[in-house]
């Protein structure tokens, strides 16, 4: 009977019980709101075969011999793979640190034309700011490189920059924030909102980003959270009718 | 206060007689706006203009800077000639200049210590902001052509320029007002057509194209010149008042939903396609209705002859914004001292809270402080000379 039971709770919530983001990333869910749909990506899941390519720069990736293994863009894959059960879960990454949007452009376009993936993730903005450059010209790239990214038809979603306390007072990521939003919102493409995220994690003492600390503990422990909550945001924006805000399945 | 007699008849028919406190009021709350919205991560941020319109205290800051230059260098034009105002203009200028490298030495003090106490793997991208300490060469230098202008450093460099082309507008403006306003817009028109700004290091354009914000300046200039006085009618009519209550709320409605994304469909898409982005650089034309629409309707809630403003409520504000240069500088280095604080002590919302009400009270004390001087001094100095009001009115800045 009991194996009845189970059988049937199985079949009404549409498959075995799926991996569920950890506690401690999910404190800053509400952060996720969306309200665009991932027509592509919904697709792809039905089809059993997701390929995302993560398009970045510096804050896309960690240091050292494992940073590979455990920045968000691994991680992405590794929470994809645990909510998606059965299906074929590959993320690509073309990042590397101190490029502009502007400078990201040209190996953008060719990995999106080489790669055709279901998704493009584009993390760009701190270098931007950093370099204090022109903010007509980063809404340009932007806009760019989604049209690029979705005339070949794949997904976007955009990420902004990285919450940082210590360097906050000295670097103006505003104007280059709004920017995106207002590209996300042109463009019906949601955004991870990053800055918010793990502006939220400090907040709540999750994690200590002002912390000084050289090691490496906490700076995977965020990425891994930020790879969960974009799984997250990826697959309630693939549901059926672009679901928000994002459904922990059971 | 001796110099509050705002009831005193007019005496040049295109030159207000007495300086009028409600611009040293506006431009006193517009500088604890400035220093507020300066703190990052600063919940008491929430009751600045930025978060309910497009507009934001730079465009008061701005606009009162041009009307009280006008106002007090177009006196010294008139009474001592062109020579004598000019040089006058130049030593403010010269003195704008001073201060803004004084607040980069700040600047460079802070994010020196930042450097050499932190590495974070995390913010490794981050930690670029520090790469101009490595060729000090290049960036110390660029910072003195006012081409590098670290984040929140933008203002006074675009004060600098404004001023030091002060000069022949105020001469064109008091022979030939219309004119100068005219040519102010075809410049602002100018500007938008062709793009132009002013180059910055490393890398883009000023955040404050002064090509853009002349113009604001200019109608400062110009309504103090007379301005005022010929658009009365206008300002204070129904109609006018109307309009400019639906574009505030628009502009409000606008606002919320970019803090609320559940509300962005209320946007149209060809609304939105319009109207974005709202081009803070190069000062949109929806930001400088916002702040007119602003405008008026503080002038008709706020009237001149209005004596409440002589109560010792509005002193703090008041007397921040008659030493407006001093004050700015100071809240500067204050937000700064204030981000130091919150993330090194506590930045939890009682704290936030703490360190902005004593931020404002510290630019309230100084002010003060700077008040008295200027008191003992003119005593010091014997009789009042003519331009005296002129120091007062803390020289147009």
């Amino acid at each position: 009977m009991r194996a009845l039971i189970a059988v049937l709770f199985v079949a009404i919530s549409g498959g075995p019980a799926l991996a569920e983001t950890p506690a401690k990333c999910r404190v800053a869910e509400s952060q996720l709101e969306n309200s665009f749909p991932l027509p592509v990506v919904e697709k792809a899941i039905a089809a059993k075969n997701l390929t995302v390519l993560v398009a970045g720069s510096g804050s896309s990736q960690l240091p050292g011999q494992n940073g590979a293994a455990r920045a968000y863009p691994a991680r992405l894959e590794h929470a994809l793979s645990q909510k998606l059960p059965g299906v074929t879960v590959k993320v690509t990454t073309d990042v590397k640190s101190g490029r502009t949007a502007r400078d990201m452009l040209p190996s953008l376009k060719a990995s999106l034309a080489e790669q055709k993936p279901t998704l493009l993730v584009w993390q760009t903005g701190t270098v931007d700011a950093v370099r204090i450059a022109s903010p007509d010209e980063y809404s340009e790239a932007l806009t760019k490189g989604v049209d690029a990214a979705k005339g070949q038809g794949s997904d976007v979603v955009l990420m902004n920059m990285q919450y940082s306390p210590r360097t906050e007072s000295m670097i103006a990521l505003g104007n280059y924030a709004e920017s995106m939003r207002w590209v996300a919102l042109q463009n019906e493409i949601p955004l991870f909102d990053r800055f918010h995220v793990m502006k939220l994690w400090n907040e709540l003492g999750t994690f200590d980003l002002y912390s000084d600390t050289k090691k490496m503990d906490t700076a995977e422990r965020v990425h891994d959270c930020i790879g969960w909550l974009l799984a997250d945001l990826i697959i309630g924006a693939a549901q059926p009718g672009g679901a928000t805000p994002p459904i922990d399945v059971k | 206060m001796k110099e509050a007699r705002i009831t005193a008849p007019l005496t040049a028919p295109h030159l207000a007689a007495e300086r009028d406190l409600r611009l040293d009021l506006f431009r006193g709350i517009a500088l604890w706006l400035i220093f507020l919205d300066h703190i990052p991560s600063n919940v008491v941020n929430w009751v600045t203009l930025r978060n309910y319109g497009f507009s934001d205290a730079t465009e008061i800051f701005v606009f009162i800077s041009g009307y009280t230059a006008a106002f007090v260098y177009g006196r010294a034009m008139r009474e001592r000639g062109f020579v004598v105002a000019a040089a006058r203009v130049l030593k403010r200028t010269w003195q704008i200049y001073v201060a803004h490298i004084f607040l980069f030495a700040i600047y460079l003090a802070e994010i020196s210590y930042v450097a050499q106490s932190f590495d974070n793997p995390l913010y490794g991208e981050e930690m670029g902001i520090l790469d101009f300490l490595k060729q000090p060469d290049v960036t110390i230098m660029q910072a003195l052509l006012l081409k590098f202008k670290p984040v929140n450093m933008d203002v006074l460099p675009l004060y600098i320029v404004l001023l030091g082309f002060f000069p022949p507008v105020l001469w064109l403006l008091i022979r030939n007002a219309s004119l100068a306003l005219i040519v102010s817009g075809i410049l602002y028109a100018l500007m938008w057509k062709f793009g132009w700004n002013f180059p910055a290091y490393p890398d883009g354009h000023w955040a404050f194209n002064p090509l853009a914000w002349q113009l604001l300046f200019v109608l400062g200039a110009w309504f103090a010149l007379g301005g005022a006085q010929r658009l009365s009618r206008f300002v204070t009519s129904r109609v006018t008042v109307a309009l400019a209550v639906v574009y505030l709320l628009l502009c409000l409605g606008v606002v919320m939903t970019w803090y609320f994304p559940r509300l962005a469909f209320l946007v149209p898409r060809v609304l939105a396609e319009v109207i974005y982005p709202i081009d803070k650089t190069n000062l949109d034309v929806l930001r400088l209705l916002h702040f007119l629409a602003l405008a008026v309707i503080v002038v008709n809630l706020v009237p001149r002859q209005w004596q409440g403003i002589n109560s010792w409520v509005f002193r703090p504000a008041i007397v921040c914004g008659q030493h407006s240069l001093e004050i700015f500088c100071f809240g500067v280095f204050l937000s700064f001292a204030a981000h130091f604080v919150l993330t090194e002590i506590s930045s939890r919302v009682p704290a936030q809270i703490l360190c902005s009400a004593a931020g404002v009270l510290i630019m309230v004390a100084a002010a003060e402080v700077l008040a008295w001087y200027k008191k003992i001094d003119r005593k010091g100095s014997g009789p009042r000379s003519p331009l005296a009001q002129a120091d007062l009115a803390g020289g147009g800045g």
